[in-house]
C-alpha cells in the first residue's frame, strides 16, 4: 500500500504529460520535422509559432535573409498594443492551392483567440523546395516605416465638472446628452432575430451610448432583452451617427408582437481626435467565396490607435439599414499608414445591398 | 420610531393622571419657547420632534425653556413631563418660518436655440431651516440673456412649488435664469446652443497630391455657428471605391483631404442633415 500510491501518482503524471504534449501538437511537430511536403512545411512553421518557438519558425523560412526576425515575430505577437498583443494563435487550417515539383501555394487560415473574441486571418503563402525539404517563403513587408517625427495635434476635447457630492439636490448639474434612434429594422435570420439600425447624438456634447431592446410577446410580456454590446460605436461626438446591431439568438420573429427600444446616453469626457479615414471601400467576394466589404483605414491623427474596430451599415435601395457587420483589425493604426480591413456579410443580404457606410471605433493603449 | 416613544409614554400619562404641562399650540420654526408646568419635585422632560428626541431633568412646576435649535424642523412635536406622580404630555405644531431659501431646478442645462417652451424652471420654496413653505408665496423668476435686457415675472407658489416654462432665444450663448424670494436669489445658467446644421455646403480645391474638401462655415438656420467638435461626414465615390471620413468641425469649418481617382462624387452630411453634392476630378 505504501508503494502503490507513489506509483499511481507517477503513472498519472506521465499520462498527463503525454496528453499535454499531444494536445499542444507534439505529434505533428515530431512528424513534420522533416517537412517533406509543402503542407507539412506550413504546418510545421505554424505549430512552432503556436508554441512561441519563433526562433525555430524563423530558421525554417526559405527567405530569412530578406525577412527581419523581429518583424516576423511581431506579425504574430502584435505591436503598439494591437489586438494580437492580447491574443494567441489557437489553431490553423492549411490547404494547398496549387503545387509543382519545386513551388507551391498554400492557404493558411489562422485562428487567434483575443481579448475581444476569436479572430481569423487568411494568408496565401508561397512554399519552395530546397533539396529534400520544403520551406515557406515569408512575404516581405514592403510597408513604409513610421518615421520619428513630431505631429502637432490641435484637438478639441470635452471635460466635465459634475455637481459635487456636497451640493444640494437643487444645485445646477449638467444634463445627459440627447441621443435618438433614427432607424430600426427587425430581421429574421436562420438562428436569431436581429435588430439593426442607427442612432445619432443630437447634442452638442459627446455621449457614451448604448442601445438596448426588449422583445414583447402577444400579451406584451417580455420575451427577451439584449443590448448592442460591441456592435455600436459607444462614444459619439456631436451629430455623429453610429449603426447598431442587437442579436437575439434562438428567437423567432413571428413570436414577437412589439419591440421596446432604449437608447441610454451618458455624458463623458472625450476627444475629437483621432480622425480615421475609411478609403477604397468595395463589396467583394473573397477567395473562400464569402461576401466581404473591404477597405483601408488611415489614421489621420498623430495618436497611435491600438485596436481599430470597424462597424459597417448596409442599406437597401430605400435607404433602410438591412444589416450591420463588424470586425476588429489585428494591426494597430499608425499615423498616416493605411491598414486593410475586411468584414463579411451574409450572401442573401449582400444581393440587396445598395450602399454602405463604415465607421471606426477605436481603443487606445493607456500608458 | 417616534410613535414607539410617544405611544407608551402617552398611555402612562393617561393612566397616572399626573401634573400638567402647557405648551403653545402653534409656533414658528427656529424660535425658542417656554413650556409651563404644574406640580412639584424632580421630573423628567421629554421632547419628541421631527428628527430628534431629547430628555433632561427638570423641576415640576417650573417653566421649561426649549432652545430654538430644538425647534427647527416643521411638524408636530410632543412634550412630555414625567414626575413622581406620573407623566403628562402636550402636542404642539411647529410651522415653517418665513421663506428665505430656494431649491431651483432648471432643465435642461443645454438647449437648442429657438425651441419653444423647452426650458423648465422649478423653484421649491423653503425657510432658513429647509422646511418647505406650503402656503402660497410669490417667487420672482428672471431671465438675463447674454447681451439682452433682464425679463422677470412673478409666480405664486402652490404647495411650496413655483414654476415657469421658457423658450430658448434665437441667438446662441448662455442665458442666466434666476429665482428670488426673501433673501434667496438662486441663479442657473442654461447654454443655448446652435441647432442642427442648415444649408450645409462643401467646396473642393486641389492640393499637391489630393483634393481638399471643405465646408462653408457651418451654421444653423438662425445663423448661429454650429459648435466646434460637431461631426461632419464626407463621402466620396470614385473608381477606387467608396470612402468616408467623419471629421469634427474646427474653427467653424470641417475639412478633409481625399485622394481622387478619375471622377468622383462627394457628398456631405451632419447628423441627419445632408448637404450639397460635388463632382470633381478629371483635371478639375
Amino acid at each position: 500500500m505504501r508503494r502503490t500510491l507513489p506509483v499511481v501518482l507517477g503513472v498519472v503524471t506521465i499520462i498527463l504529460v503525454i496528453l499535454a504534449w499531444l494536445q499542444s501538437g507534439g505529434v505533428e511537430r515530431r512528424t513534420l520535422r522533416s517537412a517533406s511536403t509543402p503542407e507539412q512545411a506550413v504546418r510545421l512553421m505554424l505549430s512552432q509559432i503556436q508554441t512561441h518557438n519563433f526562433d525555430a519558425a524563423y530558421n525554417r523560412l526559405a527567405n530569412r535573409n530578406d525577412v527581419d526576425k523581429n518583424t516576423f515575430v511581431r506579425e504574430f505577437t502584435g505591436s503598439y498594443g494591437s489586438l494580437l498583443t492580447i491574443g494567441a494563435l489557437e489553431g490553423f487550417d492549411v490547404a494547398i492551392l496549387h503545387a509543382t515539383d519545386d513551388q507551391a501555394t498554400a492557404r493558411a487560415r489562422l485562428h487567434y483567440t483575443t481579448g475581444v473574441g476569436p479572430l481569423d486571418d487568411t494568408r496565401d503563402l508561397n512554399v519552395q523546395r530546397n533539396a529534400e525539404t520544403w520551406r515557406v517563403v515569408w512575404p516581405i513587408d514592403t510597408r513604409a516605416k513610421l518615421a520619428p517625427q513630431v505631429i502637432p495635434v490641435n484637438y478639441l476635447r470635452w471635460d466635465i465638472i459634475n455637481r459635487g457630492a456636497s451640493d444640494d439636490w437643487g444645485a445646477q448639474n449638467v444634463d445627459s446628452p440627447q441621443v435618438r434612434i433614427v432607424s430600426m429594422n427587425a430581421i429574421q435570420r436562420p438562428d436569431a432575430v436581429v435588430l439593426v439600425g442607427e442612432v445619432v447624438n443630437e447634442d452638442s456634447v459627446p455621449a457614451y451610448v448604448n442601445v438596448g431592446a426588449t422583445l414583447l410577446g402577444s400579451n406584451d410580456e417580455e420575451i427577451a432583452q439584449e443590448s448592442s454590446f460591441d456592435k455600436i460605436a459607444h462614444t459619439l461626438l456631436p451629430r455623429q451617427v453610429s449603426p447598431y446591431r442587437i442579436d437575439f439568438p434562438n428567437m423567432r420573429l413571428d413570436k414577437v408582437k412589439n419591440v421596446r427600444m432604449d437608447a441610454k446616453a451618458l455624458l463623458i469626457a472625450a476627444s475629437a481626435d483621432p480622425v480615421i479615414a475609411v478609403d477604397q471601400q468595395k463589396l467583394e467576394t473573397d477567395p473562400l467565396g464569402k461576401k466581404i466589404l473591404t477597405g483601408q483605414l488611415t489614421n489621420e491623427s498623430g495618436q497611435i490607435i491600438s485596436i481599430p474596430h470597424v462597424i459597417a451599415a448596409y442599406y437597401d435601395n430605400n435607404g433602410k439599414v438591412i444589416w450591420v457587420s463588424d470586425g476588429y483589425v489585428a494591426q494597430a493604426l499608425l499615423p498616416q499608414m493605411p491598414v486593410s480591413f475586411a468584414v463579411d456579410l451574409p450572401p442573401d443580404i449582400a444581393k440587396n445591398v445598395q450602399t454602405y457606410r463604415v465607421i471606426v471605433n477605436h481603443y487606445e493603449q493607456t500608458t | 420610531m417616534r410613535a414607539a416613544f410617544t405611544v407608551p409614554i402617552a398611555l402612562m400619562t393617561m393612566l397616572a393622571g399626573a401634573a400638567e404641562i402647557h405648551a403653545p399650540a402653534q409656533i414658528t420654526a427656529g424660535n425658542p419657547i417656554t413650556i409651563q408646568t404644574s406640580g412639584s419635585g424632580d421630573a423628567t422632560f421629554y421632547l419628541i420632534g421631527q428628527t430628534e428626541a431629547s430628555k433632561r431633568k427638570v423641576q415640576a412646576g417650573a417653566d421649561i425653556k426649549v432652545d430654538s435649535l430644538e425647534l427647527e424642523r416643521a411638524g408636530i412635536y410632543t412634550a412630555i413631563l414625567c414626575a413622581s406622580d406620573g407623566c403628562t404630555s402636550a402636542n404642539f405644531v411647529v410651522n415653517p418660518a418665513a421663506p428665505n431659501r430656494l431649491s431651483f431646478l432648471v432643465h435642461p442645462s443645454r438647449v437648442p436655440v429657438d425651441s419653444p417652451n423647452r426650458i423648465s424652471a422649478v423653484a421649491v420654496v423653503q425657510d432658513n431651516f429647509h422646511n418647505i413653505v406650503l402656503k402660497p408665496e410669490p417667487v420672482k423668476f428672471s431671465v438675463l440673456p447674454q447681451d439682452g435686457k433682464e425679463v422677470s415675472a412673478t409666480r405664486q407658489s402652490e404647495n411650496g412649488v413655483a414654476w415657469v416654462r421658457l423658450s430658448s432665444a434665437k441667438k446662441e450663448g448662455p442665458a442666466r435664469l434666476g429665482a428670488a424670494i426673501g433673501h434667496a436669489n438662486e441663479v442657473r445658467v442654461v447654454r443655448q446652443v446652435a441647432a442642427e446644421a442648415c444649408n450645409l455646403r462643401i467646396k473642393a480645391s486641389r492640393t499637391k497630391k489630393d483634393f481638399l474638401i471643405e465646408t462653408d462655415p457651418v451654421k444653423d438656420c438662425s445663423g448661429n455657428s454650429v459648435p466646434d467638435g460637431t461631426v461632419v461626414s464626407f463621402t466620396k465615390v470614385d473608381s477606387a471605391g467608396k470612402a468616408n471620413v467623419d471629421v469634427p468641425i474646427k474653427r467653424g469649418v470641417a475639412k478633409v483631404e481625399l485622394p481622387v481617382q478619375g471622377r468622383a462624387k462627394i457628398t456631405v452630411a451632419s447628423g441627419v442633415v445632408t448637404g450639397n453634392e460635388l463632382e470633381i476630378g478629371g483635371g478639375q
